[in-house]
């Protein structure tokens, strides 16, 4: 089961490690991992996307829950949250093959942000699910590099994760 | 203007300490310094580790932190094993380190070492002190933490310049402000009423304890709560004491190495009500089978633990002393039936085990039967680990006193540091350590700051010549192959303990060892009473 899990936290050094290793100690992978300061600038949101059974989720928010400098952890429910990634991909591009490219970056409303002689660069930001589309788009012309942020997430409407 | 130092010192009499266990360096220079001049005792031990397992024996004693205090680099490693034991076994004490300037941090300078890092899975909390002004309140978020909610160690790792500098004065807070931390005391009285509900209905109901009810300070309540519903009571290895060993009510230790009768009453139970236990695999070896057969309320200060090892049907998270109190409240007149009460005195006066004894030799568990009663009531008896600490948690007859072990840790050498720190806490009461040879061996140097403080604890080695516990371990699963369990002959324990300047004498039989029980107990020195234990003498049966 995969989940997501928005965590906030005191911005302090250090924090960032005790969470990774929580996660490390006890055998569990994260498959993405994204910090930055709140609204509040003391503190901080970790989004995190993993993998586990119901048990192994549990374990993990409670484990979170009794580091000192965790001031709130949720589990997103699917469906009711919105999440975002963002990739840059740099594909290999002939010139013969520009405008295959530019047309699949627009039908994907990915953005172009560099062009040169036998490469293009596009920036997408969506979900994990349309990137993955996108680079399988790519695939046939040759991905040369992708560079991606982890995951981050935000409730759907009224609800909120919030000190 | 004052020093880092002296606002270390300070921040320790502000929260009431009157002693602290440890081991000085370079980079502790300025604490020391400024604790020289002060009206707080420094014990000195012979090796970090001990500091740690000294600072959780006074802990434990006197319900309150312990203290101890390392140099950086290797003083700070040796005492990570302390800091672990103290953590599996929810002892709160805090750990001082000096740490080398902080603008040699990440360097690796001569004694660096990321102690902060190191310990940051066995700590409940750890500071790396940034500036001379944060003292004050991470000395008292550092005792908030290690005391409240499910207790801990707590590391505060404390750079040479940040001890020396200097600020314009000293203000120790009234109050700590962690949003983060508040942990959940009360316990929830829905989750209550249900448990009530759930215990009336129930047929054959158990009680198990553990180290969390001592903690909290809460055996009174448990023990009137048992007398009051006559549900029996077990406890985990950690909860030695919950129950006045000769209670008719307490059916003793649980557990791959606990009682047969306690066993048995897990066995036929239909609701256990689980009490400040984290049910590790030594105490319920099959979760899985227990939470098929029984139903469950679990109660715990630390939310992690319930549902962690066992299937739960109520969980409660709170303090148990809030818990039994409302407990208490609302159980009314209700009794368990006459015929699980005949059931648990049967077990109780059938599943007793019959002990075989070995010629020219002490029987330990019908020694530390009869030391119990040849100690005062209040008594506290440290057990090693090995077998030495299963013949205590099963034939200790505790009555008001208490029973310091290692149950969650298992740290061998873990006793003698222990009762130093628990005779510290509490001067008047007989403090006495029971350990195997091995154990003995992995903190003798202890003997010296026993004599140095004029401590008064007598200890009692039970030597087999053998690593025990591993022994009968490789006799059961390893076909005897003994591998590396057996001991030399050296040292003579006796001239080692008297080179220490500390008497002693082996005995090899019961009535030897009785004799010279009787005689220690009324003198008021140390004494190292060495009981020769024929190898093959089994932890249980
Ligand atoms: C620090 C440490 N090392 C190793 C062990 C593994 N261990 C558990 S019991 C035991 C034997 C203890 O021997 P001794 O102290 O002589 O006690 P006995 O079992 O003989 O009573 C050992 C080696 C441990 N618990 N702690
Ligand atoms: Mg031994």
């Amino acid at each position: 089961m995969k989940y997501t899990l928005s965590i906030l936290v005191e911005n302090q050094a250090g924090v960032l490690s005790k969470i990774s290793g929580l996660f490390s100690r006890r055998g569990f992978n994260i498959d993405s991992l994204a910090v930055g300061v709140t609204n509040d600038p003391t503190v901080s949101r970790i989004t995190i996307v993993a993998n586990g059974d119901e048990y192994v989720v549990e374990q993990l928010e409670k484990q979170l829950n009794k580091l000192i400098p965790v001031i709130k952890v949720k589990r997103l429910i699917e469906g009711e949250f919105i999440s975002r990634e963002l990739s840059l991909i740099k594909v290999h591009c002939a010139a013969a093959k520009r405008f295959e490219i530019l047309k699949i970056a627009d039908l994907m409303h990915a953005k172009v942000v560099d062009v040169a002689v036998d490469t293009v660069t596009l920036e997408y930001c969506e979900t994990v699910e349309k990137i993955n589309t996108l680079k399988d788009l790519l695939k046939p012309y040759g991905i040369r590099e992708i560079v991606s942020t982890g995951t981050v997430a935000i409730d759907k409407g009224k609800a909120e994760v919030t000190v | 203007m004052i020093s880092g130092a002296d606002i270390m010192v300070k921040c320790l009499q502000a929260e009431g300490v009157d002693t602290v266990f440890g081991y000085p360096g370079a980079t502790i220079c300025p604490f020391y310094d400024a604790l020289y001049d002060s009206d707080i005792k420094h014990i000195l031990v012979r090796q970090e580790q001990n500091a740690a397992h000294a600072a959780s024996g006074y802990a434990r004693a006197r319900m309150r932190p312990g203290v101890c205090v390392a140099t950086s680099g290797p003083g700070a490693t040796n005492l990570i094993t302390g800091i672990a034991t103290a953590y599996t076994d929810s002892i709160p004490i805090i750990a001082i380190t000096g740490q080398v300037r902080s603008d040699l941090l990440g360097r690796d300078v001569f004694q660096e070492a990321d102690i902060t890092g190191a310990c940051e899975p066995f700590t409940k909390h750890s500071y790396l002190v940034s500036k001379t002004e944060d003292l004050p309140r991470v000395f008292k978020e550092a005792f908030h933490i290690a005391t409240t909610g499910r207790p801990g160690p707590v590391l505060i790792d404390i750079p040479m310049d940040i001890q020396t500098n200097k600020i314009e004065n000293f203000e120790y807070p009234e109050k700590v402000n962690l949003r983060s931390y508040k942990p959940n005391t009360k316990g929830h009285t829905v989750q209550v009423k249900r448990a009530i509900e759930l215990i009336k209905k129930a047929k054959r109901p158990i009680i198990v304890s553990g180290g969390g009810v001592l903690s909290s300070g809460a055996k009174l309540k448990l023990q009137k709560f048992a007398d009051m519903t006559r549900i029996p009571v077990l406890s985990t290895m950690m909860g030695i004491g919950v129950m006045p060993s000769e209670h008719p009510l307490y059916l003793g230790m649980l557990g791959t190495h606990g009682r047969r009768c306690a066993n048995k009453a897990l066995h036929l139970t239909d609701l256990a009500i689980v009490c400040g236990a984290r049910l590790g695999d030594r105490a319920i070896a099959a979760p899985d089978q227990m939470s098929e057969r029984t139903k469950i309320i679990h109660i715990d200060i630390d939310p992690a633990e319930i549902g962690k090892n066992v299937k739960v049907d109520i969980p409660i998270v709170g303090d148990m002393n809030n818990v039994l109190k409302n407990m208490i409240e609302n159980v009314g007149d209700f009794r368990i039936n006459d015929e699980w009460d005949a059931q648990v005195k049967d077990l109780k006066a059938h599943y007793q085990s019959k002990i075989s004894t070995f010629e020219g030799f002490v029987e330990p568990r019908t020694l530390i039967g009869k030391l119990s009663s040849m100690l005062k009531s209040k008594a506290i008896l440290c057990a090693d680990v090995g077998q030495n600490q299963i013949w205590c948690a099963n034939n200790f007859r505790i009555r008001e006193g208490r029973f310091f072990t290692t149950g969650g840790m298992g740290t061998m050498g873990y006793s003698i540091p222990a009762a130093i720190g628990a005779k510290l806490g509490l001067k008047k009461r007989d403090v006495v350590v029971v350990c195997g040879d091995g154990s003995f061996q992995m903190s003798l140097n202890e003997l010296s700051t026993i004599v140095q403080n004029n401590l008064n604890i007598k200890i009692i080695v039970m030597r087999n010549y053998r690593l025990g516990m591993v022994r009968e371990l490789q006799d059961n699963y390893y076909n005897g192959r003994h591998s590396a369990t057996v001991l030399n002959d050296a040292p003579d324990i006796v001239a080692l303990a008297k080179a220490y300047g500390i008497d002693s004498v082996e005995v090899s039989s019961n009535e030897d060892a009785e004799k010279y029980i009787g005689k220690i107990v009324e003198s008021d020195k140390p004494f190292v009473l060495v009981c020769r234990v024929h190898p093959d003498t089994p932890s249980i049966l």
